[in-house]
């Protein structure tokens, strides 16, 4: 299968490992992959800050962009949301897009979908294996930070299941896992007394699940929990569930602070 | 408006009105309040958060899969009803009238107002009593009637509560939702001599029997209405104290404020939403009174007021009628999920909205009702998490309004200058794949320069309001395309 990796601008700039990591696993189970190297941002900051112009021509440009590719996978479910939810909106009354756009968006897929809902993956029978001690075995508690735009996908627990089929990994679910880390883009700029005291809810319930790593499978998301349990000293990894199977996978080492997953 | 004529109770911390602050509003320092005040973050939360998961719980149970058809349905009853308002209209004012009712018509809250005053004038009425009605708060009748001497009493128990406690409610199903009982045991002590006890029986008890005798003497009562059926004049109100009954029964004279979009077809339509309306607002399965109301009293009957009159308030809603992006607002039947449902209303609760409705719905109407430059902030205070529009009955696209109301604030120039222009370079930099490399190469370093360990505490510019609240994990020192080079040659 050949896949085009929109790997999102967050992802490029603060996350590329997790880019790495997709491509990892994606060749890993038999897709040829390739990475469009004219692609940007989807355009959602435009969007959701009200800059519907600019947003309708970077939508146009990532159809064009990924004109070829037969299907598309990003590693970030807002992303994935934005084409998904408001691409049409934009673009269903421009004769030269409405017909590419509505292509486009049923060619793109979130990471975890993809695998789940199109590959069909089995970890347990890949051997995917996280945990600590010498075979990966010892399990390892971990939690799953739901991302609000998973909604507008109609995913629910697609990273959860993953997890499950993952050896080592002891899953502690997360109270409120529902309820909204306060990202949100500007908001946390503009916002920072709301913002601010919804994240340190969030970290509280991870907090309380006592577990030692999060999966955050939005660079939005992760950035806003990580900076927040950093500033509150809490020693908890965040990864990506694409990381997480690489590394299960024996296809990238272990990352940095391993020490704190044993 | 006249505010300070129009609105004289209730102050809140920061010394203006409540509901009615003047314009234009500003959110921070209230919602800064309230999410530092650690007691009524534990109420509101603990109440909103078993409210949201009620729902979720209790409407799979009973609707499974179709839960989403049956929503859809909902949603387009309203929606159809609002696209055909003034045949509905119509019929329901013919029907209304036909089963013995008066039908007044209300440009604006003053109307509103001005009419329940003179039926009052020329009743010689002189105690009213209330049931709980969110357009009443809207048109603030209760200050304008006791102007006139008219006694009026809440007596939906939280807003009563509120009433005597010279507060505003801050939920639109449950007004009191940000008191607690020490709040309410004080407050009777204070207003009603009664003993101090937190025991929420004794405090109801106590209530009641205030209450009662009230009702007794009451001559005027005056209800909102969750719906109005064309097919019947017919007016529906949800209670779950019954106090409505006794308000629109009892008394000589029956008063119903209603907003011109409560309106559906017929009594099949009603079904559906009364389906969903008491399972969204509390997770009960119906409200326990469920009172439908025709006409006044009939010659043969023993109960009922001898006169009925609605107020059909329009204040706003035919503009929102007008605009086809923003008609779909008014689909809101009043149940409340948004905000139980929105991260934040958690955290601010109701009263840091500035404005009778609240909450993600609050936040989409309070600025098409009263002017988007009066109030900048609620569109914009939203992290767009969507969790309003999974709970909503009538399947409002509330984020999405959020960002049409953006937009427009934009493309109106009611956001400041400074932020237009960083809008722009963004755009600019992204439409590139030449400056989004470069722009990014220098962002990358400059953030990476004032990172310690991997993290950045006080960042400068945009990203300030950022670090204010938590650390911003440094970028890579290589992006994403600098791997792929290397993985592809
Ligand atoms: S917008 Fe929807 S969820 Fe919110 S109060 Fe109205 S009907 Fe209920």
């Amino acid at each position: 299968m050949k896949v085009s990796l929109f790997v999102t601008c967050l992802t490029d700039t603060f996350y590329p490992r997790v880019g790495e990591a997709v491509v990892r696993v994606l060749e890993h189970l038999g897709c040829e992959v390739d990475f469009p190297a004219a692609q940007t941002c989807c355009g959602q900051p435009m969007f959701n800050t009200g800059c519907h112009a600019d947003a309708r021509d970077l939508a146009k440009r990532m159809i064009d962009v990924f004109e070829q590719s037969e299907i598309v996978v990003t590693p970030s479910g807002s992303c994935c949301a934005m084409i998904r939810d408001y691409y049409h909106e934009l673009l269903h009354d421009d004769p030269a897009y409405a017909e590419r756009c509505t292509k486009f968006v049923k060619k793109t897929y979130e990471f975890a979908e993809f695998l789940l809902n199109v590959m069909k993956v089995d970890l347990k029978r890949q051997k995917c294996k996280w945990g600590g001690g010498a075979d990966g075995n010892v399990p390892i508690k971990t939690t799953y930070h739901y991302s609000c735009h998973l909604r507008g996908l109609g995913m629910t627990n697609e990273a959860v299941r993953l997890l499950e089929q993952i050896g080592g990994i002891d899953y502690v679910p997360l109270n409120k896992t529902e309820q909204c880390c306060g990202f949100g883009g500007t908001f946390a700029v503009k916002y920072p007394e709301i913002s601010g005291s919804m994240v340190r809810d969030k970290i509280g319930c991870v907090k309380d699940t006592g577990a030692s790593v999060l999966v955050c499978n939005d660079g939005g998301c992760a950035l806003n929990i990580t900076g927040a349990m950093h500033r509150a000293g809490m020693p908890i990894t965040t990864k990506h569930i694409a990381e997480i199977i690489a590394e299960g996978l024996g296809l990238m080492p272990m990352e940095q602070r391993r020490e704190a997953r044993q | 408006m006249s505010d300070h004529h129009e609105h004289p109770v209730a102050l809140s911390k920061d010394g203006q009105s409540i509901l009615f602050p003047s314009l234009p509003y500003d959110m921070h320092a209230r919602a800064e309040a309230f999410i530092a005040d650690e007691h009524i973050q534990t109420y509101v939360n603990r109440a909103t958060l078993g409210r949201d998961n009620g729902r979720k719980a209790f409407t799979k149970q009973i609707f499974g899969d179709r839960h989403n058809d049956l929503r859809l349905l909902a949603g387009r009853i309203k929606q159809h009803t609002l696209d055909n308002l003034d045949y509905y209209l119509e019929q329901f004012i013919d029907n209304a009238e036909k089963s013995g009712a008066k039908v007044h018509f209300a440009a604006d809250a003053k109307e509103a107002n001005a009419i329940c005053l003179d039926i009052a004038r020329r009743e010689k009425l002189t105690a009213c009593v209330k049931s709980k009605s969110m357009v009443t708060e809207e048109t603030h009748l209760v200050p304008e009637l006791e102007a006139i001497g008219v006694e009026a009493l809440e007596t939906d128990l939280g807003e009563f509560i509120l009433q005597i406690d010279n507060d505003a409610p801050s939920h639109i199903v449950t007004p009191m939702i940000h008191k607690d009982k020490t709040a309410v045991a004080r407050a009777f002590v204070r207003e009603l001599g009664a003993e101090y006890t937190e025991d929420p029986k004794e405090l109801t008890t106590i209530a009641r029997n205030y209450l009662r005798d009230k009702f007794r003497r009451a001559d005027l009562g005056i209800s909102g209405g969750n719906f109005l059926v064309a097919e019947t004049g017919s007016v529906v109100i949800c209670t779950n104290e019954g106090n409505g009954r006794f308000c629109t029964t009892a008394p000589r004279v029956h008063v119903a404020f209603v907003g011109i979009e409560k309106l559906v077809p017929t009594q099949m339509h009603l079904s559906v939403l009364l389906k969903l309306l008491a399972k969204h607002a509390t997770a009960q399965p119906l409200t326990v009174y469920t009172h439908i109301m025709t006409g006044p009293k009939r010659a043969a009957e023993h109960d009922g007021p001898e006169q009925m009159h609605f107020i059909l308030v329009d204040n706003g809603r035919t503009k929102i009628l007008a605009d086809p992006e923003y008609r779909e607002a008014l689909r809101c039947i009043r149940c409340g999920a948004c905000l139980n449902a929105c991260p934040v209303y958690r955290k601010t609760t109701g009263h840091a909205y500035g404005a009778v409705y609240s909450g993600p719905i609050g936040a989409v109407i309070t600025p098409l009702f009263k002017g988007l430059e009066n109030y900048k902030d609620l569109p914009n205070a939203s992290s767009l998490c969507g969790a309003c529009y999974e709970a909503c009955p009538v399947k409002i696209n509330l984020p999405e309004l959020l960002i049409k109301l953006r937009r427009d604030m934009l493309s109106g120039r009611v956001t400041k200058w400074h932020e237009r222009i960083m809008y722009k370079i963004g755009a600019i930099g992204l439409k590139s794949r030449f400056i989004y490399r470069v722009g990014g190469f220098f962002q990358r370093k400059m953030l990476r320069m004032l990172s310690k360990g991997g993290y950045i505490r006080k960042a400068p510019g945009p990203f300030k309001g950022w670090t204010i609240e938590r650390d911003l994990p440094a970028p890579a020192a290589k992006d994403f395309r600098s791997w792929w080079k290397r993985h592809k040659s």
